[in-house]
């Protein structure tokens, strides 16, 4: 299973299902991160946490933690 | 009328609301939280009032701002919704929008940012987004106020109208929400039907809590909500939050064309250089190095020096003009009066100092210089209001017209010391809140307050603090009060109470002589001791963040970092100087009230004795007291009178430790660093008395203008005591330690009073290494 976690910066990816449970999958997908949705990661922040990508053509931050709940291919 | 405002963070609502309201809002927080709640009239309809909700997402459960825009709209019925759209932004601003029309109030979507759309020369079919969602759509550009007279008219015409229509979504979902509907039927008011039909099959938690539903009636929606789960192999609520964005995406269809798809905008080329993976670092220093020059060093520090001096003290040199010629007089003429003091004392040389007490020449006495030095001091010490246009503070103004009144001394001290003390203790702070809060709006409305987030979250998150934590410490060496002030930015509730109670850890610069007339009296200057202090600040706020994260007070659900980073834009001046004004007139309002009754009451204690008759500090009801409580800092070294007296009084202002410590060992005044009386602590305390002392005064309870502006963010009583107790407490932990510890391995005596600071040792280690528990 690939996550968002280990993708790397200009990496174009699609949501395949989010998992864990309670408000931080909520929040997340809230946020517009739901299953079929294009994901376009933009950087590592400098300290190697958090990350930033561009999805429903808008910039997001999100940590790496939760991030690794975002299947993806 | 009222009017709600409704819409994401950053789609422009602030401005709106500024554009709609004019200038008659009132700041505060809604009630026990540390949220921010806006409400003002209608410009040019005073019947109507508009109350800005804070900016959300969505309606979830999870975080206080989304509960608190929620209930607002569920509780206080507001007559309108007026729902902010960002057009740059469509699809996640719609999920709200979505959300919102479930609730039945009668809506209209307001447009935002139309100016951006087609400057971009996109394009959006207004009309034909009208029809899909079945809602009344204004085009507005908040920024230039275009549209917002349609706005509220559009508004103005759905006033008692019939509730908003919901979306309805396709297949299983909407079956199992008709399901849930047809079993509630009746037990709510109708236009809220729709909504608890959604939240009772998400099992929203709080509505679960709430809504008085019979068993059967639960079972029978808990036995759908997993039907419908097990057919599409999700829960509820990820299945409805997935619908929904589905359901956006099928209404967007062919309305929104795009021009130029790929293009990076000038916001991204500015991420791009910004938050850079190696200068993003660089950048961020230089931009804290200029917010602290401008708030603090220099600006900032000459706001308040001229409030405090000037307008609250003797008087001012307006425009500063007269100010550097009554300098170089006042240095001729002490320069003069050293030479003559000197030469009355047989010394054939002399050092001259400055008022700093720095160096500056070294004299040889001769008959000449004499002379010189006599015609100079016969001539009468200069005055400042001789030199160009001097205006004298309030307190000369005030004084010299009691004074010809003759009125009573307790009358004189009470207006002087007590009210014009007071008020100009809250307006001291003003002119540098006012410019930091100028900064902070400048930040956060260009968009690089969530930039300050991404790039130090993962520092600051390790204790429980957010990345934008890192500006209030950083102003917190100049002042605690704006720093807590500063706090506003964090959105996280639980983020935002830790950053204020830990904030003031760090040494102000009112600390700073403390720290200079321990390390002065006992420990010869060395240089480790004023180092040691910061360090000790530092530390109490890793091990607080640390600590505290695992209570009671801040376990629970750990809000996610899931955080937008909004389009760069140029800050517009209005909105900017609005935003300062706003925290500005709430400080002075919310914490001027606590810090002016606090000096008042401070001012009485400490010029009356238990007679009533006006005494010096050190007979007064304050030194009683401190008498009575002195044996509290005996296990921390300094259970003397004075030491908690000055500790007391402390709370009016920090420096006041060390002038009264001057007062109580009988100096009518002493220099800043206290140096007067090096002499005497030296041989009253010992190095770990007098480290355990300071330590102490630097993390204790601060100021009083402090716990005013604490109070004033906190929102609430019992979560001021909470800081404050908190602060006492580690304070007095830590001194402990220190004091107990130190005797124990310098002396080698073992008393009980060292295993009471072991076992405080022990507990603070168990408190800090414990395991968190695991929230659900």
């Amino acid at each position: 299973m690939k996550t968002l976690r280990e993708c790397r910066p200009n990496q174009k990816v699609t949501v395949v299902k989010i998992h864990g449970s309670g408000p931080v999958k909520k929040r997340i997908m809230d946020m517009g991160i739901t299953k079929g949705v294009e994901i376009l990661v933009r950087k590592v922040a400098p300290l190697g946490d958090p990350i930033e990508i561009n999805i429903r053509s808008y910039e997001l931050s999100l940590r790496k933690a939760d991030a690794e709940m975002v299947e993806v291919k | 009328m009222k009017y709600a405002l409704v819409g994401n963070p950053n789609c422009g609502k602030t401005t709106l609301f500024n554009e709609l309201t004019g200038s008659s809002q009132y700041v505060g927080n809604w009630p026990g939280v540390t949220v921010e709640k806006k409400e003002g009239k209608l410009k040019g309809r005073k019947d109507v009032i508009i109350q800005d909700l804070p900016g959300i997402y969505s309606l979830s459960p999870y975080t206080l701002e989304e509960v608190v825009a929620r209930n607002y709209i569920v509780n206080e019925h507001p007559d309108v919704i007026i729902n902010i759209v960002d057009a740059t932004n469509l699809e996640r601003n719609l999920y709200l929008t979505t959300q919102v029309m479930e609730l039945g109030v009668p809506m209209v979507i307001a447009l935002n940012m139309m100016d951006v759309v087609r400057k971009n020369k996109d394009e959006i079919n207004v009309k034909e987004l009208e029809k899909r969602l079945n809602c009344k759509i204004v085009e507005i550009s908040a920024v230039s106020g275009e549209g917002c007279k349609e706005l509220m008219e559009a508004a103005h015409q759905l006033e008692k109208q019939r509730a908003q229509k919901y979306l309805k979504y396709e297949g299983e979902l909407e079956k199992s929400l008709e399901e849930v509907s047809a079993l509630i039927d009746g037990k709510f008011e109708h236009h809220l039907l729709r909504w608890y039909a959604v939240k009772l099959l998400e099992n929203d938690e709080k509505v679960a809590e709430e809504v008085e539903l019979s068993e059967s009636i639960k079972n029978e929606i808990s036995k759908i909500r997993t039907a419908l789960e097990e057919k599409m192999d999700d829960d509820a609520e990820s299945i409805i939050t997935s619908e929904r964005y589905e359901r956006i995406g099928s209404i967007l269809k062919n309305i929104y064309v795009k021009k130029n798809q790929s293009n990076l905008s000038m916001s991204d080329k500015i991420d791009k250089v910004v938050t850079n993976r190696w200068l993003a670092l660089p950048i961020f220093v230089v931009v804290m190095w200029l917010v602290y020059y401008i708030s603090v060093t220099t600006i900032g520090t000459w706001a308040t020096d001229w409030a405090n001096d000037g307008v609250f003290g003797e008087g001012w040199h307006l425009f500063g003009i007269g100010t550097s010629e009554y300098e170089e007089d006042a240095a001729a003429y002490s320069r003069a009066d050293q030479i003559l003091s000197a030469a009355s004392e047989g010394e054939t040389t002399v050092i001259i100092y400055d008022d700093e007490d720095v160096e500056i020449e070294t004299v040889a006495i001769t008959d000449s210089v004499v002379n010189e030095a006599e015609t100079i001091v016969e001539a009468g010490e200069p005055d400042t209001s001789e030199y160009g246009i001097w205006v004298p503070g309030v307190p000369v103004i005030v004084g010299d017209v009691l004074e010809s009144a003759g009125v009573a001394d307790w009358l004189y001290s009470l207006i002087i010391d007590g009210i014009i003390g007071g008020v100009g203790a809250v307006l001291g702070f003003l002119p540098q809140m006012m410019v930091l809060f100028l900064l902070l709006a400048l930040l956060e409305d260009c968009g690089y307050m969530a930039r300050i987030a991404f790039i130090m979250d993962r520092i600051f998150r390790k204790f429980g603090l957010s990345g934008k934590s890192f500006i209030p410490m950083l102003i917190g060496t100049g002042c605690g009060v704006p720093a807590i002030m500063a706090s506003r930015t964090i959105e996280n509730d639980r983020d935002r109470k830790m950053t204020i109670m830990t904030t003031t850890f760090i040494p102000c610069s009112a600390k700073l002589p403390i720290i200079a007339l321990i390390a002065g009296a006992l420990f010869n200057n060395a240089s480790w001791v004023s180092p040691s202090a910061y360090f000790v600040g530092m530390a109490a706020i890793i091990v607080s963040g640390i600590i505290l994260k695992k209570t009671k007070l801040f376990e629970g659900d750990v809000a996610p970092f899931v955080m937008e980073l909004p389009a760069y834009h140029m800050p517009k001046a209005k909105g900017v100087l609005l935003h300062m004004w706003d925290r500005s007139k709430a400080f002075a309002k919310k914490a001027g009230t606590i810090i002016f009754v606090s000096a008042i009451v401070l001012w009485f204690l400490q010029g009356f004795n238990w007679q009533l008759e006006m005494v010096d500090n050190n007979e007064s009801i304050l030194a009683s007291i401190g008498n009575a409580f002195a044996f509290i800092f005996s296990p921390l070294g300094f259970g003397n009178w004075k030491a908690t007296v000055a500790t007391v009084t402390g709370l009016i202002a920090k420096e006041n430790v060390v002038s009264t410590f001057g007062v109580l060992y009988g100096f009518a005044e002493v220099a800043e660093d206290g140096v007067e009386i090096w002499g005497t602590l030296a041989s009253e305390y010992t190095m770990l008395s007098a480290y355990s002392f300071l330590v102490f005064n630097l993390l204790c309870a601060p100021c009083f203008a402090a716990i005013g502006a604490i109070s004033r963010e906190m929102g609430s009583a019992k979560w001021t005591w909470i800081a404050i107790g908190y602060q006492c407490c580690f304070a007095y932990a830590v001194a402990l330690i220190i004091y107990q510890l130190g005797t124990w391995i310098t002396t080698g005596v073992f008393g009980i009073e060292t295993i009471f600071g072991i076992v405080v040792l022990a507990g603070l280690l168990y408190l800090l290494l414990r395991p968190a528990k695991k929230s659900e």
